[in-house]
């Protein structure tokens, strides 16, 4: 059993401590949003934030996230009530298959915590280790820039 | 009856496309989302014809059960065929619902206009909606193909920027068939057969039992099956099959020097060119490329008394079906395909051999749904790959050094993989044979000769295609076929051509182009690119520009690109002018445009596919890298067309031209042509100490 918080809710976890994290939130959570896509931190789908820093949840295992707060695409918002990033990456349809997108928003919320107003460069550098093969990048580049306007009351 | 437009033709009853549940209108279609737009783009021509507001529509699609059987999603044809069927079978049905209303009320169909499906008559409020009309209504009818559509000045939703209505899901956390984990699933891992014909000859069975999982083995389709997707995993690992009789793969046997002596069938399109003085010839080459997609290739699948339910991201749900049929004999009738979403794949990637991996899996567990996935070495190697290609153009040139005659000569395997049966069925017992290769024939555009006729005035072209036999390495589509090597052949050889004239490449094809609205979009991109300033070559700095019009029929697409080469190549910007006729949503055809611009320029700087050992090499994303966001350039994309012209397909325009406008910047940057992609520093090193 291994205790942590999961989107600011404590869920204590009936699995061996070497369980990838990204099975754990996938199949004991139901937490979906956190995607398998190489198990070898190369491509970024399955990004998660640990203490609110992006982290592999592929290779993550569960005994190195217990008592901390993990925070999944799920933690984000809803449909009814986005959070500004998925407000922006809707407003400038950002996102084609949108198999990235989960661990893009986490990593440009990270961005955004410690670069409330970053350059076009500042945002490709802070998601290169992401990879899209769909090449929505500049509108992704563009709905986070539009996502700090909105979160540091600058308007969208 | 007039020409049905579009999938009308195979499936012409209305009530196969069109139901009104109360207050809803319920469109089905057999194209599939993949993150296109077509649901949304059919929605927006729906609510258009039958004056209803967007939110109104639904559209079912994936569905063997429910839908129209369209094929293949493919080919940038789903506007071109589902918009087009929907277009005039919401027309043909406001007819018939006006008519009935007419009827009622003892008026002329004429004297209503509708509002949100509600009929008004002067103005007022009639009681009558789509949904009091279509209760008294039979829609089992044909298409008649007679009535008008609204066109022009009367659309007020096609052609207006709407949000996609498939996006959202994809923002929240789920929407995809790798999310759906059923009530006592069962969780598979394949042991696929390092390549056709090997045999195992053992596993670590007490290895995978430690994990709690079974080993199932049906000839040499081989896979371990677990309840948690944990152990299911590990017990795949430590599986650790051997195998017999397999052969290894030199690694040059995967470049594209190797097709030239590879058996071939031939296939003629035109006459050959006599022999002639003044002639110009010049060899472009690709190697094999990855589809890449993100997300490993899934399938689910459940067989319930006697019938067998695949859930797959395949682009063709009967297709799909045939296919399970044939692979697991039982009859089609028994099996429903249920599209759901993957990652993006661009072509026929392993979403028909995962499917078929789960349902033979089904069969064996009845009862309980089977999840396989794919792994990421899995899919690079075993995904279809999309075929090298070498390409030799030859023109006859008159004294202005224009092209009077126009030869190109093809080594492609083949671009489809029609009727070959999946990897699983392969590896059972009595595996029936792979089907001769395939080249698509002209009324389909081809495959390997896809886009290998000029849109410029050559004379009559001469194509010769050595359609390569099937051999170990399994070729399908990808995202435009053979039209982006071809295009970057003739439009990187109308560069080298302008070049032996001393004309200016954009000028020099102009005076190329007989059709205006090719000319627009060239002379619009050189504006935009301001290629009147451009470098003199050799300065390291490049523009260069592409041009093609998809399949030579469906949308314009020419494109402009900057680079600035040291060692590698650094892409700038790329400016792009499309024309496809009328856009139903403008900006569903950006996100396309400018998605196959950055797919188009990481195959081109980045992608090939290489092998050792028995196979794939490049099993991984640092063996095999795409373009990423810092490398990605700037774009900008200016739409042309007008609203009288039709709608044309735009998923795959943007592709060729870019890919050659990257290749002719680089060769305007080196001052010398590189005539091989992907453009690597190896090779770019090579030109300029040659």
């Amino acid at each position: 059993m291994v205790a942590l918080t999961v989107n600011g809710e404590p869920a204590v976890v009936a699995a061996g401590e070497d369980t990838p994290l990204l099975d754990v939130l996938r199949n004991q959570l139901g937490l979906t949003g956190a995607r398998y896509g190489c198990g070898s931190e190369q491509c970024g789908a399955c990004v998660v934030l640990v203490d609110g820093v992006p982290a592999y949840a592929c290779s993550k295992p569960l005994w190195a996230v217990a008592g901390r707060h993990v925070t999944t695409v799920e933690g984000l918002g809803s449909p009814a009530a986005p959070h500004p990033l998925q407000a922006a990456f809707l407003a400038e349809q950002a996102g084609q298959c949108g198999y990235c997108l989960s661990g893009i928003l986490l990593a440009a919320l990270a961005l955004l915590a410690r670069n409330p107003d970053p350059s076009r460069a500042e945002v490709a550098a802070a998601l290169d280790a992401h990879l899209c093969r769909c090449g929505a990048h500049n509108r992704m580049i563009r709905a986070v820039q539009r996502a700090g306007r909105v979160m540091r009351g600058a308007g969208a | 009856m007039s020409a049905l437009p579009g999938s009308l033709r195979d499936t012409p009853r209305l009530d196969r496309w069109l139901a009104f549940p109360v207050g809803r209108v319920q469109l089905s279609i057999g194209k599939v989302e993949l993150g296109q737009g077509i649901t949304t783009a059919v929605a927006q021509i729906a609510a258009e014809e039958l004056d209803v507001e967007l939110s109104r529509v639904d559209v079912i699609i994936g569905d063997t059960d429910a839908i129209p059987d369209e094929g293949v999603t493919a080919s940038s044809l789903s506007v071109e065929m589902s918009g087009s069927a929907v277009r005039q079978a919401s027309a043909e049905v406001r007819a018939l619902l006006l008519a009935e209303a007419a009827r009622r009320l003892n008026c002329a169909a004429t004297d209503f206009t509708v509002e949100d499906g509600a009929l008004l008559r002067d103005d007022a409020a009639t009681g009558q909606t789509w949904w009091t009309l279509a209760a008294n209504v039979s829609l089992a009818r044909d298409a008649s193909g007679t009535v008008p559509c609204k066109s022009g000045p009367a659309l007020r939703v096609v052609g207006q920027d709407v949000p996609r209505s498939d996006l959202p899901a994809r923002l929240f956390g789920g929407g995809f068939l790798h999310d759906l984990l059923p009530p006592g699933v069962l969780h598979a891992r394949v042991l696929r057969q390092p390549g056709f014909g090997a045999v195992l000859v053992g596993l670590d069975e007490a290895a995978v039992a430690r994990y709690g999982a079974e080993v199932v083995r049906i000839g040499n389709f081989v896979a371990v099956l677990a309840e948690d997707e944990t152990a299911a995993t590990a017990a795949h690992v430590a599986a650790r099959p051997r195998w017999d009789g397999v052969a290894d793969i030199a690694p040059e046997e995967g470049e594209p020097a190797a097709l030239y002596a590879a058996p071939s069938t031939e296939i003629l399109l035109g006459e050959p060119h006599p022999p002639a003085a003044g002639r110009f010839s010049a060899t472009y080459t690709r190697g094999y490329v990855s589809h890449g997609t993100l997300g490993p290739s899934c399938g689910l699948a459940q067989f319930v008394d006697g019938r067998l339910t695949v859930w797959a991201h395949s682009r063709g749900p009967f297709p799909l079906r045939a296919m399970l049929a044939a692979a697991t004999g039982l009859p089609a009738e028994a099996i429903t395909v249920r599209y759901t979403p993957g990652a993006g794949s661009y072509g026929s990637a392993g979403a028909e051999d995962a499917a078929a991996d789960a349902a033979v899996l089904a069969l064996a567990r009845p009862g309980r749904p089977v999840r396989v996935l794919w792994t990421r070495e899995q899919e690079f190697s075993f995904e279809n790959l999309a075929p090298a290609m070498a390409i030799r153009l030859e023109a006859g040139l008159d004294e202005a050094g224009r092209p009077v005659d126009w030869s190109a000569e093809i080594w492609s395997p083949s671009h489809v993989l029609r009727g070959a049966p999946p990897l699983a069925r392969l590896a059972m017992p009595d595996a029936p044979p792979m089907p001769p290769a395939f080249e698509p024939p002209p009324a389909f555009s081809g495959g390997a000769m896809r886009n290998a006729a000029p849109a410029y005035d050559v004379g009559t072209p001469f194509v010769r295609l050595h359609l390569i036999e099937r051999g170990r390495l399994r070729t399908s589509a990808m995202r435009g076929l053979g039209a982006l090597p071809n295009v970057v052949a003739l439009e990187c050889f109308l560069d080298e051509l302008a070049e032996a004239a001393g004309k200016d490449p954009v000028a020099y094809r102009l005076a190329l182009l007989p059709d205006a609205r090719a000319r627009k979009v060239v002379r619009h991109v050189a504006a935009m690119a301001n290629w009147a300033s451009r470098d003199p070559a050799g300065s390291g700095r490049g523009l260069g520009i592409g041009f093609a019009r998809y399949k030579n029929r469906s949308a314009y697409a020419a494109v402009a690109a900057a680079v600035s080469v040291e060692q590698d190549v650094r892409l700038e910007h790329v400016w792009c002018a499309a024309d496809c006729g009328l856009a139903i949503n403008p900006d569903g055809v950006r996100n396309q445009l400018e998605g196959g611009i950055v797919q188009a320029a990481s195959m081109t700087l980045k992608e090939q596919v290489t092998f050792a050992g028995a196979g794939v090499a490049s099993l991984t994303w640092a063996d095999y890298p795409i373009l990423r966001f810092s490398e990605v350039p700037e774009i900008d994309v200016d739409l042309l067309g007008t609203t009288e012209n039709p709608s044309l397909g735009v998923g795959e325009a943007t592709m060729g031209p870019t890919a050659a406008a990257i290749g002719n910047a680089v060769a305007h940057a080196l001052g010398a042509r590189v005539h091989a992609l992907p453009l690597t520093r190896a090779r770019i090193a090579a030109s300029l100490l040659a």
